[in-house]
């Protein structure tokens, strides 16, 4: 069986990943994606954390992150379908009618 | 017999009594969430029927205590667990609390269906048909608190039901909250009745308080065997107890001195009246007494206050009947002088005789309220009647003022409302107590256990006794015989068949109820036995063996012929009295021009006296002038003397305004221009600059912000690396 | 070096390669079938570490439901040539320090612990199995079971009114 660690090193490159992701580009659906890495980076971590504590708990909460997720992506999609509506455009730096 | 087969097999059904919950629940439920979209017949039946449903589950018990007389108590749920305190909510089966589910749910019942026919006119008459289902709603309610109320195996889950009675009550008085003297008279009398009912209730909670601290449970059980050791070690624990829980008694019972809200309930509808505030509700005072036998019979002193309580009221309202003209107020009056009957016979301990009035009560009284709302519907119906025929409308006068209650309206109704006439007439005999009416033979108990323990509560009572079979005799003949006294008593009409059917049940009831305890067999007696002697006689302790012993010898008292024979006398001289004055004097006072003429032969006789009954003593005026007008000052004088004059005027204006003021303007001049606007200005100066700058943050792009945290996160997650 | 070792290599690399392929596509049908094909890896990871009900979860849900729905909005708004990655200036190089400098804190961190984290022991043959994670979550984790699927209904009635054209 190999040690955990192994688990959470390959969790937190992945994370680092995803985090670059949401920086670095500028597509609406991309950066949505990358947000997507982050969580599946989390919950790796998670189930790794559950084996090693044998315990099924981290197990269930990424249960619960899975549905958080899939409501998360359902809501941001159909945001972005709105935003997609009104700017004809999904890139996130047209949408800075926020500036100071 | 088949009956004899089942309760010999031992069948029993007590872990069915939840439903005895259950059914009220569903009905009122039901008819809440869809009553408004049900016809007003279903909405009637779903609940009449969750009470008549209660009640075959009531009999149910009753059937399995014939066989298991130990009863049972069925736990529902845990309660409360706080500390010490470890509450269940459990139903206490037992042949007393069934006694009280069997006439709750049976009279009940009987008046749900009657209120079928009766809310449909009474909605109308007034003007809301909306109110139909609201009513429902809250006649299933009352029955759900008031089994809470007699099903508790513990004095918290009573004191839930206790409340729950009192809200219901509250909220049927108001129920044409819109309507009444100056459009708020229902409004007030509710709140009356709720502000009355909280003074008991305070007595109730301090006794709950004191039980707690002295015995450290809140169950029938547990406390009741603790009690004789209590009472060994402070036997005024006991004492505050039982008095405080007197205080709760007067306030649901409407007994001396808190009595004054019985009357004005009678704002609510008809039913209400006859259910809660006459055969069901107030007896939960009655019925908490029979409940504590075991503690009052440890104490004397509030075994006589109990008693004195009773009595006097018993014959203090009694009086008050005799000069009422409003037919509800003088039932209102007679229940509380019958419950004040009730009070004495548990006071003295003479608690089978009380629940033995306590049922026969509720059939007559709640007869005779019904039998009064018929009489009162048909009143209106034939002011309907002569309100839209022209020729009648010119002869009759005062049409618009007419008062459907006022019995100085009515005469005659004898041969225009048969049927009423046949069932009010039982009612009000029975009350009276003439032979062999359900109210002779429970009447006579309680004045043969008053003869054997306290003669003094046997002369009041008596007295007691001869009033009420006089008003009794009174309002027969103010309604019923002679002529009509108006128009619409001429063309009043008789109510329609679900309002007769139960009148006629309970007619039926009144005259047989005495059957359920008749000298010799006392078959109520050895029913009730069973819960109190285990109540008493748990561990040997004693002083409740030997208090036991006593009831048990006070329980089988036979029947003694002479008792019995002065109260019928009494009875029957008060009615031949009655007649005299309400049939003979009446007659002969028809010569009198109307305008001399006196609206009762009692008044040219009494004078005075008659007034201060009619005016019921100036109870309610006393309780203005000592309490309220006084409570009403003291605000004012508060309000105005003490928070506006001084506080406001002379303290906050003068002390802490001027003071302000002064150093104010001594910091004004001299700190503030000098010193601090230099600093503000200069501080806004350098925030203006620094804002300026920092305004190019707020770039607009989302990865930006994204950015920065991401730049915070590798600060944080740095920092917590190299600390 | 153990088979599992080997294997876990094997995978790592193609998750991380696939997790960077997703950071560099410029056609977004390409970042989501990358996303897709690490989804899949980690699943196998799952099913490493004694999750195989949550691994047919990843896969079904995450690998599956999601992604494709993905997919249907890239295509429904035609946004699959995403042109430039980045302006190349300091919006791109600075993440890419601070992301390397989080990674490195991230493993020192992690090996600093390296002993905090318990030995890995056989797991039971249940552990992790459908039967097991059903109980667990229908016994002690019933309310937010269930206040989950209220969320979903939420964030279903969310998405509708959110996506539904303005006009109709």
């Amino acid at each position: 069986m190999l040690p955990v660690g192994y688990y959470i090193a390959l969790s937190a490159i992945l994370f680092t990943l995803g985090a670059l992701g949401v920086l670095i580009r500028r597509n609406s659906i991309v950066i949505f994606m990358s947000i997507e890495l982050m969580l599946n980076a989390g919950n790796l971590a998670f189930v790794a954390f559950a084996r090693a504590y044998q315990s099924l708990s981290g197990q269930i909460f990424v249960f619960f992150i899975m549905a958080v997720a899939a409501a998360e992506v359902a809501v941001g999609l159909a945001l972005i379908v709105a935003i997609f509506q009104t700017k004809r455009s999904i890139d996130v730096d047209q949408l800075n009618t926020m500036q100071g | 017999m088949i009956f004899s087969e089942v309760t010999s097999a031992g069948a029993q059904f007590f872990q069915w009594v939840p439903l005895i919950l259950a059914f009220p629940l569903a009905g009122l439920l039901i008819n809440m969430f869809f009553g408004g979209r049900l016809p007003e017949k279903v909405i009637g039946i779903v609940g009449s029927s969750a009470v008549v449903l209660t009640f075959v589950v009531a009999v149910l018990q009753a059937i399995s205590l014939v066989g298991h007389p130990e009863g049972a108590v069925v736990p529902l749920a845990d309660w409360i667990h706080i500390g010490e305190l470890h509450l269940r909510w459990a139903i206490q089966v037992d042949t007393l609390s069934v006694t009280m589910m069997l006439v709750v749910s049976g009279v009940g019942s009987l008046i749900h269906i009657y209120a079928i026919g009766y809310m449909h006119e009474d909605v109308r008459h007034n003007g809301d048909p909306g109110r139909y289902q609201r009513f429902f709603v809250f006649f299933n309610l009352f029955i759900l608190a008031m089994m809470v109320l007699v099903s508790a195996d513990n004095y918290l889950m009573l004191f839930v039901g206790w409340e729950g009675v009192g809200l219901c009550s509250y909220l049927l008085i108001g129920f044409w909250y819109d309507k009444g003297e100056g459009g708020i008279g229902n409004a007030m009398a509710a709140k009356k009745a709720f502000v009355t009912n909280r003074v008991g209730d305070f007595g109730f909670l301090l006794a709950a308080f004191t039980m707690f601290g002295a015995f450290r449970s809140f169950e029938f059980e547990s406390v009741f065997r603790q009690a004789p050791e209590v009472a060994a070690i402070i036997p005024s624990a006991i004492m505050f107890i039982t008095l405080f829980m007197l205080l709760g008694v007067t306030g649901k019972s409407a007994q001396l001195p808190l009595f004054v809200w019985l009357p004005d309930a009678m704002a609510g509808p008809t039913p209400v009246s006859a259910l809660i505030h006459a055969a069901t509700m107030v007896t939960a005072g009655v019925y908490l007494v029979a409940r504590s036998y075991p503690l009052y019979s440890l104490v004397p002193e509030a075994q006589f206050w109990v008693t004195m309580v009773g009595a006097l009221t018993a014959l203090f309202s009694a009086t008050i009947a005799v000069g009422q003209f409003d037919i509800k107020k003088v039932l209102a009056y007679s229940t509380i002088s019958q419950l004040g009957f009730m009070v004495a016979a548990v006071g003295m301990g003479a608690t089978v005789a009380g629940m033995f009035h306590l049922v026969t009560h509720a059939f007559f009284k709640a007869l005779l309220f019904l039998s009064a709302g018929s009489v009162i519907l048909g009143l209106e119906q034939g002011h309907h009647h002569v309100e839209h025929d022209p020729v009648l409308r010119k002869k009759a006068k005062n049409l618009h003022h007419f008062d459907p209650q006022d019995m100085r309206n009515m005469g005659g109704l004898r041969t225009r409302m048969p049927i009423t006439f046949w069932v009010f007439t039982i009612g009000g005999l029975a009350l009276a107590g003439i032979f062999p009416l359900a109210g002779f033979w429970s009447k006579d108990e309680i004045l043969l256990e008053a003869n054997h323990l306290y003669s003094w509560a046997y002369i009041i009572l008596s007295i007691a006794a001869f009033f009420t079979a006089f008003y009794v005799g009174r309002q027969l003949l103010m309604v019923f015989f002679g002529e009509p006294r108006t128009e619409p008593a001429a063309h009043a009409k008789e109510s329609p068949p679900v309002m007769t059917v139960p009148l006629m049940i309970l007619a039926g009831l009144s005259a047989l109820g005495g059957l359920l305890n008749l000298p010799g067999i006392h078959t109520f007696g050895h029913w009730l036995e069973h819960t109190l002697e285990a109540a008493t006689h748990g561990e040997a302790a004693e002083v409740a063996a030997e208090v036991g012993a006593e009831a048990a010898q006070a329980g089988a008292l036979g029947f003694d012929l002479g008792i019995a024979a002065i109260s019928t006398a009494l009875a029957v001289v008060a009615l031949g009295l009655a007649w005299y004055l309400y049939d003979r004097r009446y007659k002969q006072m028809l010569d009198i021009p109307p305008a001399k003429r006196p609206d009762d032969p009692l008044r040219s006789i009494l004078g005075p006296v008659f007034t201060g009954m009619e005016r019921k003593w100036w109870v309610d005026e006393l309780y203005w002038a000592v309490l309220l007008n006084p409570y009403i000052a003291l605000s004012k004088f508060l309000a105005q003397v003490i928070d506006w004059r001084f506080w406001h005027d002379w303290f906050h204006d003068v002390v802490i305004a001027g003071g302000f003021k002064w150093i104010t303007r001594l910091t004004a001049v001299r700190i503030d221009l000098g010193g601090i606007d230099a600093i503000a200005n200069g501080l806004a100066t350098v925030t203006q600059g620094l804002a300026q700058q920092m305004r190019r943050l707020q770039t607009g792009y989302v990865r930006n912000y994204a950015l920065s945290v991401f730049v915070g996160v590798v600060i944080i997650l740095g920092y917590l690396i190299l600390r | 070096m153990t088979s599992e070792l080997i294997l876990f290599f094997i995978l790592a690399i193609v998750a991380v390669a696939s997790a960077v392929g997703m950071l560099l596509s410029r056609n977004a049908v390409y970042a989501a079938l990358y996303l897709i094909l690490n989804f899949a890896t980690v699943a196998v990871f799952y099913l490493m570490l004694s999750a195989a009900f949550i691994s047919l979860v990843q896969v079904t849900v995450y690998a599956g439901a999601i992604m494709v729905l993905f997919l249907f909005v890239i295509m429904l708004l035609g946004a699959e040539h995403t042109g430039r990655l980045s302006e190349s200036g300091w919006m791109f190089w600075t993440p890419i320090v601070l992301g390397a400098v989080l990674a490195v804190e991230a493993l020192y961190i992690i090996l600093r612990q390296w002993k905090a984290i318990p030995a890995t022991q056989a797991a039971g043959s249940d552990f992790g199995a459908p039967a097991a994670v059903g109980l667990e979550l229908f016994q002690n984790y019933l309310l937010p079971f269930e206040v989950t699927s209220v969320l979903l209904l939420v964030a279903m009635i969310g998405a509708i009114l959110l996506a539904r054209s303005k006009k109709a």
